[in-house]
């Protein structure tokens, strides 16, 4: 991640050069800027019609709140096992823990996810998926989305576990887990938002 | 970064600083999760102020994962990420706020005062012949 | 098994059929000539699996001058439609295709010209300026080409399979919601724009990186050129914008293809919402098209008037003054839509705010201009040009700015008339300068001088002579994108638009002259010194074209004018050059592979092919899985070779 130690200097005349991984750190960094305004957009649908039932359910009715309280406790402590991963990354230069860590992070992550995809099956079966209204719709695609990007998050995880198995913790394997820390940070990030927004103000 | 070598004392301190952070934002996160559950399921307060209680809370733990998890804070390199991460903060507020302000107008003034299928007033005058 | 896709999708309009039948005449012409002249492999190894910035960005170049011939076609048939369809008469193109064609020329004029030119120029010259290799990502770099490539053929295959949107260029629901567009045209528009844009996204983050991280020694940001500063500026838009489009599109397709109810006129959607969002990133994409074109302004006025750039950190903080203010306006783009006095106001004046580090910029260039000695060679008749044009398109659009004064223009010929003003006279001004002031880096050989200048005067003159008309019959009434005409004393004023478009068609043609001709001659005008402008930049102090290393040795600057402090500072010392090895990024046809399987998903989706859309959407992410495990990515220079090539380079000396 983004460390106090490198450039200690403020760098007046550009003196610096910057590592394949640096770059790749911080190019990644750009997207999740745009990734933000990804989700802003759709945080912004979802408050715009979260209101527009059609006449179905609203919000108060559909939300299961210690269900939805487990997944955000499995989310942020995937959060922090990963932190746990960058440290033995990192610090201790630890390609088993790594490994170890990683495997918990990702069934962590299948976990959130899985539970996510039951709450869908469920609101669908009984007849509240996301073409019946204008708030279904945005809330099936706010979460839908974030769903998705755990997925590519997982698939990621696992290549990755592959490419450190096979090839230890080499620099540019070590470049890639912070890309990918920083990443499963932001998602956490995100959910945050979700909680508060989607459901911890959808039943006030 | 560097090819595997003992543990220096360094390293362990590093390794010690970096394991504190995890688990002081982890455990501020948990806190900051469960206070506003409980306040909004128990209904501790009236709506208004449940609405701000819950904006503060989900605001607080943004900065605790963006400084304990992320570690974006001034003393972190290159100094560009935060550059980057409060212009794109500005412009999500602009964006968000404007849109938000606009579509209540917009609701306002155009929706649900004539019904939609109704021609009350407007006679479309094009021509539909191909 | 294929979905919606029948023989029915192809084309019997005899017009769709003629322009079929030569596009598939062209397209075997290229074919047969590649057999002919045994070029396949030379095509695959040199171009489409190359990661290099300098042939990416040729390659975005001639997809944005093909497409232009299109979006250009698209033009004249408009407007000589116009012309036959006033009164009694009903023109050639019944409404159902006109609609396809002005939905299809704003698409293709701003995705697949304005947008890859722009990249086009970016590609060749941004890791020059700044003393770079190459860009920091070169492979996402191909794949983003080849996204945008891809895209325009996803566009390209919706003439003859099928049709395209009848929306408009920026496709409002509900009429382009699934109950009102319920054919495939719709689905053509999305798709084709969300490809492009996933490559415009990828290349917004790949420059914004490179001009941060890869500048060379000494470049502070101050010292950079004005095009990198614009270009960066540029860049940031795009990466802050193009997610909103994205989104917005993303959310228009499920309710095409889910029956979702995000902007459905019932079930509680909202299509004022897209209307919102839609604008929200339409409006910084137009000043991503323009900045880079003021910057290439800047390097143009400088080289040409034979003076400094008067107010270098004005510059630089009217471009960063417009990154912010360009998301503070984008209601001025539907003050008619109801949002109120409150609304209309604040953002109308954010518009009039948003005018002045505009005319800031103007009145440097003015300024840079005063007492220079000027040289009227074509890019500076480009600049100049641009500022009468431009300047007036911007006065124009002040006058808009103002809502009571909106309400009788929106959607007028005058509105029309004021964007095509800004962009041709901004945008496309720029970028023809910038590519006539660049061509002799690039490919070694000046262009035909005489050529550039008559394709000028045809541009301008006729672009004033297409577009007064139009802001005349705003004023009179008109609104855009009529099919018929009621209004008999519109078409004197019709006629000499076409008459006008005319003038630009020969301009155009002029342009294809000046490549073929330059071609032809290009061994009486080779550039032998790579600095043919007495330029001021790191990028004329390589050869003509530049080795693919693009710098032997990464240089060290000093100061904002690098190359000139080389030539003419008295205390200057040239340092003897010391080589070393040099890592370069090995070619991969990886960027194409993805790209194609993106055209796949894309057409599939659009036609309802959902077993193979899944596929193609599962192999472009294994591609990506594949190349992250290719760890022979790179190839080593040896500073023998090196040597070797800067010798030839300076005729035996170093």
């Amino acid at each position: 991640m983004f460390t106090n130690n490198t450039h200690h200097n403020q760098d007046p005349h550009h003196e610096v050069e910057y590592s394949k991984e640096d770059k790749a750190l911080f190019g990644f960094w750009a997207y999740l800027m745009s990734d933000c305004l990804l989700f802003a957009c759709l945080f912004e649908v979802y408050a715009v019609l979260k209101n527009s039932t059609f006449g179905g359910p609203t919000s108060q009715e559909l939300f299961n709140m210690p269900f939805v309280l487990v997944q955000t406790l499995i989310l942020l402590t995937s959060s922090f096992t990963y932190g746990l991963v960058s440290l033995h990354a990192h610090h201790t230069n630890h390609a088993r823990k790594v490994l170890a860590w990683l495997s918990v992070t990702f069934l962590l992550g299948l976990a959130f996810l899985s539970m996510e995809i039951y709450e869908f099956m469920v609101l669908i079966n009984e007849g509240h998926g996301p073409s019946t209204s204008a708030f279904l719709s945005a809330f099936f695609v706010l979460l839908g989305t974030h769903g998705a990007h755990v997925l590519v998050g997982l698939i990621w995880m696992a290549v990755l576990f592959v490419q450190v198995y096979k090839k230890g913790l080499t620099v540019a394997n070590t470049g890639k887990l912070a890309v990918l820390g920083l990443f499963w940070h932001f998602l956490d990030i995100i959910w945050i938002f979700i909680f508060t927004i989607v459901y911890l103000m959808g039943v006030i | 970064m560097k090819n595997s070598y003992k543990i220096t004392d360094e390293r362990f301190e590093a390794s010690q600083n970096a394991f504190r952070s995890y688990t002081i934002g982890f455990v501020l996160s948990l806190v900051l999760t469960f206070i506003p559950y409980f306040m909004v399921t128990k209904q501790v307060f009236g709506a208004s102020s449940l609405l701000v209680a819950i904006v503060f809370f989900g605001i607080a733990q943004l900065f605790v994962q963006v400084i304990f998890f992320l570690h974006l804070h001034p003393k972190s390199r290159p100094h560009w990420n935060i550059i980057v991460f409060v212009y794109t903060l500005v412009i999500v507020a602009f964006l968000v706020v404007g849109s938000l302000w606009i579509m209540h107008n917009l609701n306002t003034n155009m929706m649900g005062k004539t019904p939609f299928n109704s021609n009350e007033g407007y006679v479309p005058s094009f021509d539909k012949n191909k | 098994m294929f979905g919606k896709l029948t023989t029915e999708a192809l084309p019997y309009d005899p017009l769709v059929l003629a322009a079929t039948a030569l596009i598939v005449l062209v397209a075997c012409s290229a074919i047969g000539a590649l057999f002919y002249f045994k070029r396949w492999t030379w095509l695959w190894k040199e171009w489409i699996t190359s990661v290099d910035h300098k042939k990416i960005g040729i390659m975005y170049i001639l997809l944005s001058i093909v497409m232009l011939f299109r979006g250009f076609s698209d033009a004249v048939m408009m407007r000589s439609h116009q012309v036959l369809a006033v009164g009694e008469a009903k023109g050639f193109l019944p409404p159902d295709h006109y609609d396809q064609v002005f939905t299809a020329h704003g698409v293709i004029m701003i995705f697949f010209v304005a947008m890859p030119l722009m990249f086009g120029l970016i590609n060749l010259m941004t890791p020059l300026q700044i003393g770079a290799r190459d860009v920091a990502f070169p492979f996402l770099n191909s794949m983003s080409f080849w996204f945008t490539a891809f895209g325009a053929l996803l566009m390209n295959t919706s003439l003859v399979i099928g049709d395209f949107a009848r929306t408009g260029w920026l496709a409002y629901p509900p009429l382009s919601g699934l109950e009102y567009s319920p054919g495939v045209g719709v689905d053509y528009y999305i798709w084709a724009i969300q490809i492009a844009g996933i490559g415009t996204l990828i290349s917004g983050i790949n420059f914004f990186a490179t001009i941060l991280m890869m500048r060379c020694k000494g470049m502070t940001l101050m010292r950079m050129p004005v095009f990198t500063w614009t270009v960066f500026c540029s860049m940031i838009l795009v990466v802050i914008s193009f997610p909103i489009l994205t989104a917005t599109l993303a959310l228009l397709s499920f309710d095409r293809l889910f029956d979702m109810h995000f902007f459905t006129s019932s079930f509680g959607g909202n299509p004022m919402m897209y209307v919102n969002l839609i604008w929200a990133w339409g409006h910084p994409e137009v000043y991503i098209l323009i900045l880079p074109a003021f910057g290439i302004f800047s390097e143009v006025v400088v080289s040409f008037a034979r003076k400094k750039l008067f107010g270098y950190t004005s510059m630089i903080y009217a471009t960063i003054a417009i990154t912010v203010l360009s998301f503070l306006v984008w209601v001025h783009h539907f003050f008619t839509m109801g949002a109120g006095a409150n609304v209309n106001a604040f953002f109308g004046i954010m518009t009039m705010i948003i005018a002045i580090p505009t005319g800031v910029k103007i009145f440097n260039w003015l300024f840079t201009m005063y007492r220079g000695r000027i040289r009227f060679a074509s890019p500076m008749l480009w600049m100049m040009g641009f500022i009468a044009t431009f300047t007036f398109g911007g006065m124009t659009g002040v006058l808009l700015s103002v809502p009571g004064i909106d309400f009788q223009l929106h959607n007028s010929l005058f509105l029309v008339a004021h964007f095509h003003n800004t962009i041709i006279g901004g945008v496309l001004f720029g970028y023809f300068a910038g590519i006539t002031y660049w061509f002799p880096k690039i490919f070694g050989f000046t262009l035909n001088e005489r050529l550039g200048k008559l394709a000028f005067w045809h541009w301008i003159v006729g672009f004033f002579v297409t577009f007064t008309p139009l802001y005349i019959l705003g004023f009179m009434g008109m609104t855009r994108r009529l099919q018929h005409i009621g209004d008999p004393e519109w078409k004197p004023l019709l006629i000499v638009a076409a008459i006008g478009t005319a003038i630009i068609g020969i301009g155009i043609a002029i342009q294809v002259l000046q490549f073929i001709v330059s071609i032809k001659n290009r061994k009486q005008n080779l550039d032998t010194t790579g600095d043919p402008w007495d330029g001021r930049g790191l990028e004329w102090s390589t050869s003509s074209p530049p080795p693919h290393y693009n710098f032997a040795v990464i240089p060290t600057v000093y100061g904002r004018h690098p190359f000139w402090d080389v030539k003419y500072s008295p205390t200057h010392v040239p340092l003897v050059p010391v080589y070393e090895d040099i890592h370069m990024p090995k070619n991969t046809a990886v960027g194409f592979y993805i790209g194609g399987l993106a055209f796949v998903f894309g057409f599939c989706i659009v036609w309802h092919i959902m077993w193979l859309a899944v596929l193609a959407f599962i192999g472009m992410i294994a591609c990506v899985i594949v190349r992250s495990f290719d760890e022979d990515r790179e190839y080593v220079i040896h500073k023998d070779e090196l040597l070797r090539i800067e010798l030839l380079r300076h005729g035996g000396k170093l």
